[in-house]
């Protein structure tokens, strides 16, 4: 695999993970019957990032205001190292999620994981995208041309 | 002036005590919990996210539960608790284009590509009490309609493409201001403005928005478009070397299209107004927007006549915390100072009648003596 | 750019507790001037960077600080990587932009005027220096007194600029304006702060 494909992997990976509720990701991971021990090297930890907007959308960028985010490291026995940022406050969440990404460093643990937790919870979030599209699409307003004048 | 005060301990205690037992009133009622709060005053919620400048929806569930519903004390605590968190870093700028859309309006275009989307509004409700609400009546959920999504085309996209629209200037690579870092100091950058607009008070910036359509800085605003909901945010990591997405948020972008006649250096075109908060809030988006358009007077030519046109005056009294702050400041003992101001007035007041009786007594002598005259 | 392993351990094992600790020996070092006191580093950076002034990184520095290395520091990726890892740091070229510079070959060093040196209004727009030096004893004799001196201060710190007594001398006479130093060496530490002013006629 080459570097972009891998690191399109890894950050498609950490945007699934970031999104997922953590019961759902604590249940599919129990499933996995993965245990590994590990070292943490930073974190779990809260803190804050600033969030940055563009003048008109497109133009120069400017501060709109902080979020909330936790963050962890962790080192697992085989050396590999993963992290994990996700917007919010949740401690296990940040640890679990580094652990997921440190695991995936394996090419074959990797393939286990995408299969058995990433691929479920991205379906489970496309679908909801797309319940709320449609949703909204509902509240489209089509106009319809009056017919004026005789004819 | 100050001067330290020492007791009240124990009627601060007792006080504190009377607030808990009141802000959670009856008993026999069940308490809030912070879901209800984020899921069914979700507007409340995000009003504290905005001006709190902090996006947690939890955390602003918890500030009004804490405040009684006080929105503005809720904001002040969450400006408090942002100041325990370190400053991990920084976001990518969001990009509203590639929003997943709740709501998208225009007042400028019937037909634009994605169409008129009307989403959970307010609007064309008939503004009547509905007693069904009284009661946890069935909700039924949102219609969905099927079919392929469209593109969801920016208004100022569609403008830009015949030139009759300003361009926005591209980045300059510069890191822009932060408010919360560096003292205001007059004139500030357009960004530093945007950043206290985007936190400051919704009443506050509605009532200088509403004062520039009435005349108090002319303008002309268009609606271009308002649009809701969410986008990715992503965040560099240096130890990864590449910015990773770290979840959603939702935000509320307006574009205020104005016209402008044109300067010496400026064709005759329009020029806009920006508005982007956190949450779905589109007053507060729409107002913001008419106060940054205003805001950008000097910088196109245009006189300076208008409150909502004066950085100082808007910035530096927009921000409900500062302002509570000062204004409710004045609870506080001022033994000293009052002493002195009365010591001062009684001085003033024996001064002011001992010149009046001279001059009454003035006044009658002269009356007198022209009655003598004229007999 | 996958940073390797070794860079991302050494920092604090107990950020908040480690960072208080830290702090209080800065902060009592930067209240009584030239006086060398011995403090547990706590960190273990790459070198060349010492531990003291890897722990002193990880307890000032945060993302709203931009911070300069000087070139023997700003050679080595993997003792960036670190400092970005445990601080957040972000990292800039110009002496005049940053907060904090750390500072490996103070012989080296660019003048203290290079620095940001804050303006009449705002004085903490400056920039603090931590400097590596080789000993606290055995170089030029310096005295000093000023604020948190009782009387005069001395030592003679080894690895600082030739010129140093005059430079210091300007950056005494810029206050409110100028730069602070924290000095390093082994596991001691002494600040001079830009209220320390030498005594004359013993430079």
């Amino acid at each position: 695999m080459s570097i972009e494909t891998e690191r399109a992997a890894r950050r498609n990976r950490m945007s699934v993970l970031a999104r997922c509720e953590t019961s759902r990701l604590q249940g599919l991971w129990s499933k996995l019957g993965l245990d590994p021990t590990y070292k943490l090297l930073r974190g779990p930890e809260y803190g804050l990032v600033m969030l940055r907007g563009r003048t008109g959308g497109t133009g120069e960028p400017f501060n709109i205001g902080e979020a909330t985010v936790t963050r962890a490291s962790v080192k697992l026995d085989d050396g590999s190292v993963g992290h994990a940022m996700a917007l919010g406050r949740d401690d296990m969440k940040a640890r679990l999620c580094a652990i997921v990404d440190a695991l995936c460093q394996d090419t074959r643990t990797a393939v286990l994981i995408d299969a058995e937790m990433i691929a479920p919870i991205k379906s489970e979030l496309d679908g909801a995208d797309e319940r709320r599209r449609q949703e909204t699409a509902a509240t489209r307003v089509d106009f319809f041309t009056m017919v004026r004048g005789e004819d | 002036m100050y001067v330290s005060v020492k007791g009240g301990e124990a009627a601060i205690d007792n006080a504190h005590r009377l607030l808990a037992d009141r802000r959670r009133g009856d008993r026999s009622v069940p308490a809030l919990t912070l879901d209800q709060i984020t899921e069914q005053l979700a507007l409340g919620v995000d009003r504290v996210m905005s001006e709190g400048s902090l996006y947690d929806r939890r955390l602003a569930a918890l500030a009004i539960k804490q405040a009684r519903g006080d929105l503005i004390e809720a904001i002040f605590l969450v400006r408090a608790y942002r100041t325990t968190l370190p400053r991990f870093g920084f976001a990518e700028p969001v990009d509203t284009g590639a929003m997943l859309v709740e709501r998208r309006i225009s007042a400028c275009y019937k037909d634009l590509p994605g169409g008129q989307l009307l989403g959970p509004t307010f609007d064309y409700t008939h503004r009547l009490l509905d007693e069904e609400l009284e009661v946890d009546a069935r909700i039924e959920p949102g219609r969905m309609r099927e079919g392929a999504s469209e593109p969801v085309t920016r208004i100022v996209d569609i403008l830009g493409g015949e030139g009759l629209i300003e361009e926005e200037p591209g980045t300059n690579g510069e890191e822009p201001g932060d408010i919360n870092q560096t003292p205001l100091e007059f004139p500030l950058s357009r960004a530093m403005r945007l950043q206290s607009l985007a936190r400051g008070d919704e009443g506050f910036l509605l009532a200088l928005g509403y004062s520039t359509q009435r005349g108090y800085a002319r303008s002309h605003p268009f609606a271009g478009e308002i649009r809701i909901g969410e986008v990715e945010i992503e965040v560099y990591l240096p130890e990864l070397g590449f910015a990773v997405p770290v979840g959603r948020v939702q935000l509320t972008e307006c574009q205020m299209v104005n016209q402008f006649k044109g300067s010496a250096k400026l064709p005759p075109q329009f020029t806009r107004g920006y508005g982007l908060v956190f949450g779905q809030s589109e007053r507060k988006a729409m107002a913001m927007a008419l106060c940054d358009r205003a805001l950008r007077a000097e910088e196109l030519g245009e006189d300076i006549v208008a409150p909502a046109q004066d950085q100082e005056f808007v910035i530096s009294h927009c921000d409900n915390v500062q302002a509570t702050g000062f204004v409710e400041h004045l609870k506080l003992p001022h033994y000293v100072d009052f002493q002195a101001e009365l010591g001062l007035v009684r001085t003033m007041r024996a001064e002011f009648e001992r010149a009046n009786g001279v001059f009454q007594q003035a006044q009658a002598e002269s009356a007198i003596e022209k009655k003598e005259a004229a007999e | 750019m996958q940073t390797e392993t070794s860079t991302l351990e050494g920092g604090f094992a107990l950020p908040v507790f480690d960072a208080q600790v830290i702090f209080r020996a800065i902060m009592d070092a930067m209240a009584r001037p030239a006086v060398v006191t011995g403090v547990v580093p706590r960190a273990a950076p790459p070198a060349p960077l010492h531990p003291l002034a890897g722990a002193v990184a990880c307890t000032l520095i945060d993302a709203d600080t931009p911070v300069w290395l000087d070139q023997t520091l700003s050679d080595r990726e993997a003792l960036k990587a670190w400092l970005a890892f445990h601080t957040n740091a972000r990292f800039t070229d110009a002496p005049a932009g940053a907060a904090f510079a750390l500072v490996a070959d103070p012989a080296a060093m660019p003048p203290l005027d290079q620095f940001a040196q804050g303006t009449q209004e705002y004085p903490d727009r400056s920039a603090t220096l931590v400097l590596q030096i080789g000993s606290f004893e055995g170089g030029t004799p310096f005295t000093f007194h000023g604020p948190g001196i009782k009387g005069t201060a001395s030592m003679a710190p080894l690895g600082l600029p030739g010129d140093f007594a005059g430079q210091w001398n300007e950056n005494t006479r810029r206050f409110p304006r100028g730069v602070d130093l924290i000095l390093i060496a082994g596991e001691a530490i002494a600040c001079l702060p830009r209220s320390a002013r030498l005594v004359k006629g013993k430079e």
